[in-house]
């Protein structure tokens, strides 16, 4: 790390005004710890003397824990017991699990996040990924603090950029029950590009691949003079490695002829198709090679061509998020002076190819994948813990990956802050109550790019309550979203005229309460011709409603204004209102709306003017 | 705490900028990385609460006042608020006949254009368009001209809009 290297005398704090602070990669495949020390940042290595601990658990009878690599030996023995890529269930329901029917767990549907029957109970994957932290942090005790009676200041862990709230949550709540301290959740590829850009003294825009073992993260930063300025980021969480392998094994099923397998054979194919995809990387061909468990073998060849034949349609899953956030960054490929490469799956010869071509040039790949996203949490750990010398002086612009909005009318989504903000943000929007005398409105606080709320992930709500009667479209509510730089969300809502006010900090709840866990993000792109549609749908029954409503209550009150004649005209306007609200045809709704609002025309001006002489008399309006 | 921001400058102040349309883009994007490296609430990490949330209010108004400046649209828009006048996007009277009518042919051509080729050329005609378009607003804002401003501006909102319709058809392209 150049620039990390200088220290000048009494420029750093005394060793012991030093906070210990930490930097945590917790991966789908592998987790590391690292710290800055001497003002350089390096990771640590456990007992065993590797840096990389395998993410895998294994519950044994009677509640001991393997974690690492000696849950990895007993991974096609003991499969039901031995959790994989529990990164992928973190905050996710069963239902958003990609093909569990090839998993060898025995998954439990619970409400919120998906959990896991094992010999030790059943666990939820916030556990798992407890244990998991609980060793990274063991680790750096004994490496920093020897037998010392201080503690670890903090922590800084990664996730993944594309991350949604609840499984930001989840990873915050597995370092909670670990014991760490979390300063800060880290983007994954903006502590990359940390990392690089102050280890390369690197200016200009720079991109950030990122593709894990289970997730896909695209970043667009600008580097001016220590200043590492997020653009724009996009990506997919539900997208990595373990998706090529899992294509594998379903081509060694299929070509191998093979009947539903054990848990066991299960794990020890997708171990195989592992070992063959990164065996690929680098030759042109692979055997695979296994001994089922009733004796069977299979015994194929995979060259490259047919490895890069089955997944090339996940690598081209990537190209557009990353045309995306190109495009949110306002820049196109040419701009980009660098691609910096991140996550072992950016090893595959045919991703490297594909994001050179989207790119025009050759990506980056001086530096360990594998370790670069710790290295990059640790010096940002170092910074928050106020240890930085004036040497590191750099300052890192993080922005909000996902849209935050609340709930309006007909189940639409209203944005208040759109993705790729710079946090932190405040941003405010007025709302109006939407029938007369309404005395409370209902806060439903989504996040999402999609239209429609149940697309979206739900994160709060909340009720402004004691709202002074007022007619609809009267009340003015002001509702304000604040982002900190930690990225944490509070909502408050106001009521203008009468200053009635009510406000919440979110925090995504995953557990029995909420059980909305939804499909939303992979999906937002492939719906947004539906959206239109359904908006536009929706926005006219709302419309047709309140239409009804307000009729409805003026012929309640005033009908002797009306002759019989026209009596019998508006009923049969409001009739046809209604058939056409019923059917799917927005045209026609709003065509049928319309024609209402023509009809009843004189009878809301005959309406005022009885009102302005009630007025004028000294009677209430309200009462009209 | 530096008092580099004051919170009741107007943003140009904020950034020691003229109160005008055109701006030095070069000069914005330095003084707000000059300006986030002072007051930036990761500055403030370890500092007391009370200086953590004058950092964090700082910050948020930077952020709000740099993304305000950098974009033509909203710098415009903020223009015509410091005027005193009200854009009054939804109440004001009807758009030109003409302007209609050009914003119809628009919406056609992008309903038919079936491929990314098509978004191309569409989006090139469009940024030549808007580029002669924010020179007119620019002259107007120069010559104190806010009345005409106001109807130059309501006419951008359309054509931004469109703009972003081009990027979602894209997009759907794309998927």
């Amino acid at each position: 790390m150049a620039l990390l290297q200088i220290s000048e005398p009494g420029e750093s704090p005394a060793p012991h005004e030093r906070r210990i602070a930490i930097g945590i990669d917790l991966g789908t495949t592998n987790s590391l710890v690292a710290t800055v020390r001497n003002s350089i940042a390096g990771v640590l290595n456990g007992e065993d003397g590797h840096a990389l601990l395998p993410s895998i658990v294994r519950y044994l009878p009677g509640g001991e824990v393997h974690v690492g690599y000696a849950a990895q030996a007993e991974q096609a023995r003991d499969p039901r017991n031995t959790i994989l890529s529990v990164k992928r269930f973190m905050g996710r329901g069963l239902k958003d699990v990609a093909y569990p029917e090839n998993s060898p767990y025995d998954f439990v549907d619970a409400p919120g996040m998906v959990q896991l029957r094992t010999a030790a109970g059943v666990k939820s994957p916030v556990e798992v990924s407890a244990e998991i932290l609980r060793v990274l942090r063991r680790r750096a005790e004994r490496a920093l603090l020897g037998g010392s009676n201080t503690e670890l200041y903090g922590a800084v862990i990664t996730v993944p950029a594309y991350f949604d709230e609840a499984q930001r949550q989840a990873t915050k709540d597995a370092a909670k029950l670990a014991g760490l301290n979390v300063m800060r959740l880290l983007n994954e590829p903006t502590a990359a590009a940390i990392a690089y850009g102050l280890d390369n003294a690197a200016e200009g825009v720079y991109a950030v691949f990122d593709l894990g073992g289970g997730t896909f993260d695209i970043s667009i930063l600008r580097l001016t003079r220590g200043v590492f300025e997020v653009l724009a980021t996009g990506g997919d969480s539900a997208l990595g490695g373990d998706d090529f392998d899992h294509r594998l094994f379903c081509w060694v099923i299929e070509k191998a002829k093979l009947a539903p397998l054990s848990p066991e054979d299960t794990r020890l194919l997708l171990t195989h198709s592992r070992q063959v995809k990164e065996h690929l990387s680098a030759h042109a061909q692979a055997h695979f090679h296994a001994r089922l468990a009733s004796g069977e073998t299979v015994n194929l060849v995979v060259t490259q061509e047919d490895f890069w034949d089955m997944t090339r349609t996940l690598v081209a899953k990537t190209l557009g998020p990353a045309k995306k956030a190109l495009r949110d960054a306002g820049l196109t490929a040419g701009d980009v002076k660098g691609v910096v490469m991140v996550g072992g799956a950016t090893r595959m010869p045919h991703v490297q190819r594909a994001v050179g071509e989207l790119f025009g040039q050759d990506p980056l790949n001086n530096l360990d994948p594998d370790k670069v996203v710790a290295l990059g949490a640790a010096i940002q750990a170092n910074a928050l813990a106020g240890n930085r010398s004036s040497e590191e002086d750099w300052l890192l612009l993080d922005v909000i990956p996902l849209s935050l909005g609340i709930e309006t009318m007909g189940g639409l989504v209203e944005k208040i802050i759109p993705r790729n903000s710079t946090i932190p943000i405040a941003k405010a929007q007025e709302f109006t109550t939407f029938k007369d005398g309404q005395s409370a409105m209902a806060v439903h606080v989504v996040q999402g790019e999609r239209e429609v709320v149940s697309d979206c992930r739900s994160l709060a709500r909340f009720e402004l309550r004691g709202l002074p009667p007022m007619a609809a479209g009267a009340a003015r509510i002001r509702v304000t979203f604040q982002v900190d730089a930690d990225g944490l969300l509070s909502v408050s809502a106001r009521e203008q005229s009468s200053g009635v006010e009510a406000a919440v900090a979110v925090k995504p709840s995953y557990g029995l309460a909420d059980d909305e866990i939804t499909r939303m993000l992979k999906d937002s792109f492939d719906h947004a011709k539906d959206d239109v549609h359904t908006r536009a749908l929706r926005e006219q029954q709302v419309e047709a409603e309140r239409m009804r409503e307000a009729v409805a209550a003026a012929l309640a009150s005033d009908a002797d204004l009306l002759s019989a004649e026209e009596r019998a005209e508006i009923d049969r306007v409001l009739a046809e209102l209604v058939a056409a609200a019923a059917g799917s045809d927005h045209r026609a709704i709003k065509a049928a709306i319309e024609k209402a609002n023509r009809v009843t025309g004189p009878f809301a001006e005959r309406r005022m003017d009885r009102s302005i002489k009630r007025g004028l008399a000294g009677k209430s309006l309200e009462k009209i | 705490m530096a008092t580099t921001i004051d919170l009741t400058q107007n943003h140009f102040e904020l950034f020691g900028l003229p109160k005008s349309f055109a701006v030095d883009a070069a000069r914005l994007d330095r003084r707000y990385l000059e300006l986030q490296r002072e007051v930036h609430p990761d500055r403030f990490a370890t500092a007391p609460d009370s200086e953590k949330r004058l950092s964090m209010q700082r910050t948020t108004l930077l952020n709000e006042a740099y993304r305000i400046l950098k974009s033509p649209l909203s710098r415009a828009r903020y223009l015509v608020e410091l005027a005193g006048l009200d854009a009054g996007m939804e109440t004001n009277t009807a758009m030109p006949a003409a302007f209609l009518a050009e914003q119809m042919e628009w919406r056609e051509a992008l309903e038919e254009a079936a491929d990314p080729s098509a978004l191309d050329g569409l989006e090139q005609r469009l940024s030549k368009e808007l580029k002669s378009r924010y020179a007119a607003i620019e002259a107007e804002f120069d010559r104190h001209d806010n009345v005409a401003a106001v109807s130059s501006l309501r006419q951008l909102m359309f054509l931004e809009r469109l703009r972003e319709d081009i990027a979602e058809a894209r997009e759907r392209m794309e998927t």
